[in-house]
């Protein structure tokens, strides 16, 4: 039964996708930028957390917390140093921006961290693997999907009942007419990049658990998250989670059926192909231009 | 184009000339012909940047048009480079082509290898359109390293022999520099004339709004792709110029970062200018020579694994910075500055 074993396995790294997916499609939705600096983000949420742990010697429950909220202060930071100034400019410049963050961030992390490949003094979860008949799966990979799973049930009712969730989703429909019901947009964006620094945090503290911390191991996850974020589509969160589960699972089969190595482009293979058939993505809104 | 007060055209010759007037010519000729003397004077160290600036310039200049001019944005600059660089590699090892067809024939191929990528363009713009080539960066490199490994070496280092025409061998920096810049300099000759030609003005439109260029009149199909083919052509000649002048070629040379590099030559010299992206190729480079220079001393101040570790930091970290601040305080780049800069010059003593 490998079919099965390769399926679960894509499934829960597909939920791990599709949360990181999340974290990009919450600040493309308010904002209209594309958060390639994703990936650097899960680094410095993990060294955070190890820096906490190993350095400053917090016992588990209080590290935790206090990672998760200084990664929300940096994403803050970021936010107000460098893409407020750019509201209103060109498409390139949000992608250049971010881009730069990515850099910038690669550049600090190697500055504070420097290169080896570390892990957490403490496992933050068991390691053995759980056994269901033939189907080995990584008891990490399981809390992994089990904490995306809540970070989407928290997020989705944080959109459907909080003040704040109304006020971004008001946004993410058109900033001058969010702006002109009297909505804070500023605010709004800044809430947004907090949150999207928090998804990136968790899993970045997670996926640090399961493939090691180091300024390389890390972003090429969110690399790979990139083309499920335009398989589902740009704006839609529910295509963010279909996206993650389909690229995980796509990965995982080709991976184990046809060659381990072409598993690793898979995904972007994947994405242009969606590219051609449905450009929008599978979810997204197909744009209407008016000159 | 901005004239000094008092200054007319004529002809229509007038209008169009590059070269202007009698100083013009002697600063043009002067200039050329003190590029060409560098290598009777400077080192080998000095001529090894004066080559990569060159190789960045052609590579930096295609992209230039088809980001700067055309609007569209790619992440795959460097990928296009490897295609160059692979095919020249190829045809030179493998099928003894001599140099002079080797790098037109990859030029070529790396163009139309771009064509392909850049087919969604059609349909797709904006980060759909950044995100499919950023599939070509990590598409092309993959296919170097487990397609038909017995051609490209895999990923380990493919060796490339040095150019020979009859028994010259360029195998220094001093020989292979008068391969390198005179195509460096056509290069920006055909890029300027390109953008003033039918073919720019109908980029230019595209870039600003592509469905009231094709209302116009302007196929999209044809102008978008031969963006991406001018680009990926520029990219395949200094890829091919990269194999014969590093003499040994792996896919990690042509990665991503290379990718964010040549954007971020742009970004700081003025998207959409000639003269803006030469400047903004020698500033980026200069300053990767500056902090290469610079963090050696590092070990003064701190042990060697910390200075090892800050000195990587510190390249990624400073470039981050730059595009940023670039970015934010001026997005119209050093372009704009050196149009002030003439304009100050050219009205001294008054101010306007």
């Amino acid at each position: 039964m490998y079919f099965m074993q390769f399926l679960l396995n894509g499934i829960l790294i597909g939920g791990l996708y599709a949360l990181l997916a999340l974290g990009i499609v919450l600040v493309y939705k308010a904002t209209r930028v594309f958060n390639f600096a994703l990936g650097e983000m899960l680094a410095l949420g993990a060294f955070i957390l190890y820096t906490f742990m190993k350095v400053l010697h917090f016992p588990i429950w209080l590290a935790l917390p206090c990672s998760v909220a200084v990664i929300m202060l940096i994403g803050l930071g970021i936010e107000r140093c460098t893409l407020r100034p750019l509201i209103g400019q060109p498409i390139l410049s949000a992608i250049m921006a971010t881009l730069a963050l990515s850099l910038m961030i690669r550049g600090a992390i190697l500055f504070f961290w420097g290169s080896p490949i570390v892990s957490y003094p403490q496992r933050l979860m068991p390691a053995r693997a759980t056994v269901f008949g033939d189907i080995y799966l990584a008891n990490e990979l399981i809390w992994t999907f089990i904490v995306s799973l809540a970070c989407f049930a928290s997020l989705l009712l944080f959109f459907r009942f909080s003040k704040s969730g109304l006020f971004m989703r008001a946004t993410a429909e058109g900033h001058d007419t969010a702006q002109a019901t009297g909505i804070n947009v500023e605010h709004v964006f800044a809430v947004t990049w907090a949150i999207a620094a928090l998804v990136a945090g968790i899993g970045g503290i997670m996926l640090g658990n399961r493939f090691g911390i180091g300024v390389t191991t890390l972003p090429v996850m969110a690399i790979k998250a990139f083309p499920a974020v335009l398989f589902g589509g740009l704006e839609s969160v529910t295509g963010a989670i279909v996206g993650g589960l389909v690229i995980g699972i796509i990965e995982s089969l080709v991976g184990g059926y046809i060659n381990p190595q072409l598993s690793e482009i898979t995904p972007y293979i994947v994405l242009l192909m969606i590219l051609l058939i449905r450009p929008e993505g599978l979810f997204g809104l197909r744009r209407i231009e008016r000159i | 184009m901005y004239r000094p007060c008092g200054t007319f055209d004529q002809t229509y010759r007038q209008t169009m000339a590059i070269v202007r007037t009698r100083k013009h010519w002697v600063l043009t000729f002067l200039g050329l012909a003190s590029l060409m003397a560098m290598p009777l004077f400077l080192s080998g160290r000095v001529l090894h940047f004066v080559n990569l600036v060159g190789i960045s310039m052609i590579a930096a200049q295609g992209l230039n048009l088809l980001t700067g001019f055309a609007g569209q944005i790619s992440l795959g600059q460097s990928a296009f480079m490897a295609v160059g660089a692979y095919s020249s590699a190829i045809l030179t090892v493998h099928l003894h082509v001599p140099f002079y067809l080797a790098i037109p024939a990859a030029s070529i191929i790396a163009g139309l290898v771009g064509v392909v990528f850049g087919a969604p363009s059609l349909r797709i713009k904006g980060f759909y359109l950044a995100m499919a080539t950023l599939a070509a960066q990590f598409i092309i490199p993959w296919l170097v390293m487990n397609v038909r490994t017995d051609l490209t070496g895999g990923s380990s280092s493919m060796l490339v022999p040095s150019p020979r025409l009859g028994g010259l061998v360029l195998n220094t920096q001093q020989s292979i520099f008068y391969l390198i810049i005179p195509l460096a300099c056509l290069t920006v000759f055909l890029v300027t004339n390109l953008t003033r030609s039918r073919i720019g003005r109908a980029f230019l439109s595209v870039r600003d709004n592509d469905l009231a260029a094709e209302m116009m009149g302007i196929s999209l199909l044809r102008y978008k792709l031969l963006a991406f083919f001018i680009c990926s052509l520029f990219a395949g000649l200094a890829g091919a110029l990269w194999a014969y002048w590093m003499r040994a070629i792996s896919p990690d040379q042509f990665n991503l970062m290379e990718s964010i590099w040549f954007l971020g030559m742009i970004i700081v010299g003025g998207m959409g200018s000639v003269v803006g992206v030469a400047f903004g190729v020698v500033f980026i480079k200069l300053f990767d020579i500056v902090i290469t220079l610079f963090s050696p001393s590092l070990t003064v101040f701190m042990s060697p694994q910390l200075a090892q570790d800050t000195a990587a930091g510190l390249s990624p970290f400073v470039f981050g910075l730059v595009i940023l601040v670039f970015l934010i305080l001026e997005p119209r780049g050093l372009a704009h500055r050196w149009e002030i800069a003439k304009a100050y010059f050219r009205l001294w003593p008054f101010k306007y």
